[in-house]
């Protein structure tokens, strides 16, 4: 029990320091301390994140095989932790302007963060129910923040409805999985596969398990919430939903299709690659007609989990690791791309109008360069890191004998770059309407954040930092 | 040192192109002629202090990719070192020229122009080096495309004018013709050797010529079809007929850059690209009629073009093309060296020529026509001169059955002999008729420009005056090449065996009647190494005797030599069976002075036409005119070459562009980014409407659609 207790002692840290955090918080200054809470906060999911990604070798399972902790747990941990980190950070300021920040906000983070962590670390149906369930309730209430806004409490409302639909088919699928596997174990289910055939009924509960995560994911047709409570939630909330929640959730993805139904590659690979060519172009097309940044960005986000499942479909060891090179990819252009979202105000309000860019080059240079740069990676311009990212998902494709797939993505991936492109065009060539954005608003964070992502795109290219060879152990420790 | 030699063009290049700016334009180009001098004074080191024995410099590693392996190296033998030298010399002298002629241009009137001008002689030097001195087909290639960009920037120097656009558009299409036969040589011989450094490709001759490949639609021997493919790249660069056109057009350009490149070295790599290859061309009899025909054709037919022809630099270029016939019949013959003999002297008095030519276009204010021309003796005598050598050098004026004379005199004889002793009837006729045109044409250019009446603009003649001392220096020094470059290695290129084996390195033997001489035949390699030793140790007091040229006197006398060795062992590779130099030393009287004759034959004419009777070429035009357009017309090659070509490739190009690019490709673009995307962006955006029922019930049909799908397809398994 206290091994199994120890490997899932960062889970434990992290609960038990947002249950104390609220309890504290309560009994103290309340709001008041909400600064200090999430700064402390930053930094536990910081120190979490650095001690999961230093000192843990090899592959632990606990609790009978509920709870898995491997090079791919801890890959996409480390990736989620540090994103919502960052994230966190970027939120202070704007949410004490706005007074929006409460001292619940850090500690619902730091919850759905430890949702996420068990998401990834889920080695049995119950366990992947048990983090989707934490991380999604934590969502549902940072969505609607802002109580006084009739947009956020929709947004929260809708989220929550559809995430409850979402949750059914889950679980629908969960017990016709368990009803012709007879276990609900990852490795007791991908047993049931080995001896002869994958039965009928229980591709009908992959098929009902995919759509649950599909939700998440925010994958074509179950992508319909995303615009929606992207631009109703707070934008912070925003940022933090583009980022983290995604890498826990194609983590999961990968985990349920390769450790319980990994000789069933076949039968999902195409419903996987179904949906990814649908995400692909529905968030190429959908996004061209958007006027509000957050809501593009939410069609933005539906394109590139479409290029992320790409890999996903590819069904191998390749694909899982040029997955997860392609999330943390996702996650620093989406990073440093609402890092600028966060400073964009006019008179003091922020904005969200697109067209308020027009000749923003002219008056905040670097932060156009800077934003320029991140753009032209999320279309996927060689020479930047985006580029190489999909690259890599595209390699693993063909690898996979997925050319089809391939040209699908490299044409949905033309007609995207036109509403990256058209913001830069607005930044650079636009012109003058006089409705611009305030100059000089930033926070040293922000800028920080929006110019160091920058330059990851464009250094990243010699070698990723580093990352490929942890995504390469993450991807061998999922597929065999 | 040859390391050297070849970066330093590319060094003063790029000081001067992009440097100018930050030393001052006069120190730019002092930098780029100073290089040059230093290249062209290190390049006659090498040249003189040359031993035969092929060297490889290697620079760096070029291309690595599978089985293809290149190196950037240097291949000194003595055909480098004979081009180092002609490329250097000339283009140093040329850099000089070019502050006199290149100091007021009406056309760049208050512009910055000479740095671009010396920027682009220096890379165009550069390039020309880096093909002479590879030792590989890929970095050949480079060099040799390196040269048409320089040769297109240079014509089209004047872009101001549509004539020197479409001129340096001209000669990069018809080089890019021939350029294609030559990479499909490359490509093929890489095919069939896997690799295409010298010395593999040289050593894998002998099997080419037993292999058969299938190309097009037949078998072909692939020695022969390899030789034909490169020797149809060496007809693009070389201005050889068919692939002719654009030389004389490239008189748009600069008159130095005439001189330079459409004369004496850039239009010569054709040559000696087949000089390079004559270990593979000794196996390719085929091949070689093929350029010996051609060789003879075009000389023959540029003659008679240069016959009408009154611009003053369109005949010169004429000339030139003429004279690159003569050096392609040379090394069709299996004579290659003679080839390079009058590659070697035709770039000291053609260089001359064109730069005589741009003196008197100087003192006449850019006014080419000769017919505006006449007695400029008086007005420009230094130049008068330089072009009086010239004219003798080209026509060839010496004593016959000796080896006195001016430069063209000793090399052009070499080939007219060797073609005869090749046994090429017709390229012999074609090369001595074009012999008397020659002379003709010449004098006639001297006739008609230094004698008789001035005609033209009073004001022009009045105001003629001599050139600079920077445009007369490269003139004296040129014309001292033209008088003695003949004379000084006669024996070098076309002497007898040993001289000419102890030159390139090629190891000889001695052979013949002897019983020694045939036991020293059947000896093997080693011994044929030692007796080549042997002779060139007491070659010292042999060369006495075989100095005075009678040839006669060697192939009766005790001394008679074959060249042995295998390909690719010294610069040149003779086969067993080719005997071509001795018998061209053996030929007959009459085929020996026939050059003379025709030359003096041209000479008269032309004096009877142009001095003593100057009424006689306008009735004579009259008379004949159908002939008299023809030649004017060029033959109507550009005429013929509009219609077949250029008119249909135009009209395609319409067509494709038209309906191609313009209605399906930007149709296809626009109708798809401007109609049917922006349908389904609208039809996106009214799905997304915002109720939560809509959304739910997109979700469960999606489920229903995967659900259907996964049965269809998973449940038939």
């Amino acid at each position: 029990m206290s091994a199994d207790l120890n490997i899932i002692l960062p889970e434990i840290i992290l609960a038990v320091f947002a249950m104390l955090g609220l309890v504290g918080a309560v009994y103290t200054g309340k709001d008041k301390v909400a600064s200090l809470l999430l700064w402390m906060t930053v930094a536990v999911m910081l120190a979490v994140a650095l001690w999961i990604g230093m000192t843990r070798e090899g592959g632990h399972l606990a609790f009978g095989g509920l709870f898995i902790d491997d090079a791919f747990s801890r890959y996409a941990k480390v990736v989620l932790l540090v994103s919502g980190a960052a994230v966190l950070l970027m939120s202070e300021g704007y949410m004490t302007r706005k007074g929006l920040l409460r001292f619940e906000y850090p500690m619902l983070v730091a919850l759905a963060s430890v949702g996420m962590m068990v998401m990834v670390s889920a080695g049995d149906l119950m366990t992947l129910y048990m983090g989707l369930e934490l991380q999604s309730l934590a969502l549902y209430v940072v969505a609607s923040l802002r109580r006084d806004s009739l947009r956020s409490t929709e947004a929260g409302l809708k989220y929550f409805i559809l995430g409850a639909l979402s949750s059914g088919l889950l679980l629908y699928g969960a017990s016709l999985v368990y009803g012709y596997a007879g276990t609900t174990q990852f490795g007791g289910i991908i047993q049931t596969a080995v001896h002869g055939e994958v039965s009928i009924g229980l591709l009908f509960g992959l098929v009902f398990l995919i759509a649950g995560l599909a939700f998440k994911v925010s994958a074509v047709p179950f992508h319909m919430w995303t615009p929606d409570v992207y631009e109703g939630s707070p934008t912070p909330v925003t940022a933090f939903f583009a980022t983290a929640p995604k890498v826990a959730a194609m983590g999961l993805f990968a985990r349920v299709m390769h450790d319980a139904f990994g000789q069933a590659v076949a039968d999902w690979s195409q419903v996987i690659a179904l949906l990814s060519v649908a995400s692909m172009f529905l968030g190429a097309i959908a996004a061209i007609g958007q006027t509000n940044i957050k809501r593009l960005m939410a069609y933005s986000s539906i394109a590139h989990m479409g290029y992320a499942m790409i890999g996903l479909a590819a069904g191998t060891a390749l694909g899982v690791q040029a997955m997860l090179i392609y999330m943390a990819v996702y996650v620093t252009m989406n990073v440093g791309t609402f890092a600028f979202i966060l400073m964009m105000e006019k008179d003091g309000q922020p904005v969200t109008d697109i067209g308020a860019l027009n000749l923003y080059a002219k008056r905040e240079p670097a932060k156009a360069w800077a934003l320029l740069f991140l753009l032209f990676s999320l279309a996927g311009v060689p020479p930047f890191l985006g580029f190489f990212a999909k690259l890599g998902v595209w390699i693993a494709a063909i690898d996979a004998g997925m050319v089809w797939l391939v040209v699908a993505s490299a044409v949905a991936s033309a007609i995207g770059a036109y509403y990256y492109l058209r913001i830069v065009y607005f930044m650079f060539f636009g012109e003058d309407r006089g409705d611009t954005l305030d100059v000089g608003k930033s926070t040293p964070v922000l800028w920080g954040l929006l110019m160091a992502s920058a330059a990851v795109m464009i250094l990243g290219i010699v070698n990723l930092f580093g990352i490929e060879g942890a995504a390469n152990a993450a991807a061998l420790s999922l597929v065999n | 040192m040859e390391t050297l030699i070849l970066f330093a063009p590319l060094v003063g290049a790029i000081i001067c192109g992009f440097g100018w700016k930050f030393i001052g334009e006069r120190a730019a180009l002092w930098i780029a002629t100073g290089l040059l001098f230093v290249a062209a004074f290190f390049s006659w080191i090498v040249f003189l202090s040359f031993d035969g024995v092929t060297q490889q410099i290697t620079i760096l590693r070029f291309i690595e990719s599978g089985t293809l392996s290149t190196e950037w190296a240097i291949r000194l033998d003595r055909l480098t070192a004979i081009m180092l030298i002609v490329v250097t010399t000339v283009s140093s002298l040329v850099h000089l020229y070019s502050f006199g002629y290149m100091a007021h241009d009406p056309q760049f009137e208050g512009e910055t122009y000479k740095p671009r001008f010396f920027a682009y002689l220096s890379f165009f030097t550069f390039a020309m080096l880096m093909l002479v001195t590879s030792d590989n087909l890929v970095q050949m290639f480079f060099g040799w495309e390196g040269v048409g960009v320089a040769s297109y920037l240079l014509i089209g120097f004047y872009y101001r004018k549509p004539s020197a656009n479409a001129a340096a558009m001209k000669a990069f299409v018809v080089n890019r013709v021939g350029d294609f036969g030559f990479a499909l040589g490359i490509f093929g011989l890489f095919f069939l050797v896997d690799s295409i450094n010298f010395n593999d490709v040289f050593a894998a001759a002998p099997t080419l010529a037993e292999t058969q490949v299938s190309f097009l639609w037949t078998e072909w021997n692939a020695a022969n079809l390899i030789a034909f493919l490169l020797f149809i790249g060496a007809m693009g660069k070389s201005a050889q007929l068919f692939l002719h056109t654009w030389l004389p057009d490239a008189m748009e350009g600069p008159t130095p850059v005439s001189a330079l490149i459409h004369a004496a070295t850039m239009v010569t790599a054709g040559v000696f690209l087949v000089c390079r290859m004559s270990p593979l061309m000794e196996f390719a009899p085929e091949a070689m009629a093929f350029v010996t025909i051609i060789g003879a054709i075009t000389a023959f037919f540029a003659a008679t073009v240069g016959l009408v022809q009154t611009d003053i630099k369109r005949v010169i270029a004429y000339s030139t093309c003429s004279q690159l016939g003569y050096m392609f019949v040379a090394a069709g013959v299996g004579m290659y060296s003679a080839a390079m003999f009058h590659l070697f002297t035709h770039a000291f008095f053609k260089a001359m020529l064109f730069l005589g030519a741009g003196s008197v276009i100087h003192a006449m204010h850019h006014e080419q026509d000769m017919m505006n021309y006449g007695g400029l003796r008086k007005k420009i005598p230094y130049t008068y001169w330089a072009m009086m050598i010239g004219t003798l050098a080209i026509t060839g004026v010496g004593i016959p059955l000796t080896t006195i004379g001016f430069a063209g005199f000793l090399s052009k004889d070499a080939i007219i002999e060797s073609a005869y002793a090749g046994g090429s009837l017709f390229g012999f006729w074609s090369l001595v008729i074009a012999a008397a045109m020659t002379s003709f044409y010449s004098w006639r250019l001297i006739f008609l420009t230094f004698f008789g009446e001035a005609r033209g603009d009073k004001h022009t003649h009045e105001h003629a005056h001599e050139s600079p001392m920077v445009m007369l220096i490269p003139l004296g020094v040129l014309a001292l090449g033209s008088v003695l470059a003949g004379m000084i290695w006669y024996n070098s290129f076309f002497g007898h065996a040993d001289q000419v084996g102890k030159f390139y390195g090629i190891p000889v033997a001695e052979a013949g009647a002897h019983d020694d001489a045939k036991a020293d035949g059947h000896d093997d390699a080693h011994g044929a190494d030692h007796d080549a030793d042997t002779h060139a140790a007491h070659e010292a007091d042999g060369t006495a005797e075989a100095h005075h040229g009678d040839e006669e006197m060697a192939h009766g006398g005790d001394h008679h030599y074959a060249f042995t060795g295998q390909p690719g062992e010294g610069a040149l590779y003779f086969a067993p069976d080719n005997h071509v130099l001795d018998d061209a030393h053996a030929a007959p009287k009459w085929v020996k002075t026939s050059p003379f004759i025709a030359m003096l034959l041209g000479l008269g004419l032309a004096y009877l036409f142009y001095i003593v009777n100057p009424s006689l070429p306008g009735r004579l035009a009259e008379n004949q005119r159908p002939l008299y357009l023809f030649l004017k017309n060029k033959w109507y090659f550009d005429e013929i070459y509009d219609v077949i070509f250029v008119k249909p490739a135009l009209a395609i190009g319409r067509f494709l562009w038209k309906n191609g690019d313009s209605a399906t490709i930007d149709g296809t673009i626009n109708g798809v980014s401007m109609g049917i995307i922006p349908f389904f962006t609208r039809l996106a955006g009214r799905a997304q409407n915002g109720y939560i029922f809509t959304y739910a019930f997109a979700m469960v049909i999606g489920m229903a659609l995967l659900i259907t799908w996964m049965t269809l397809s998973g449940g038939a398994e």
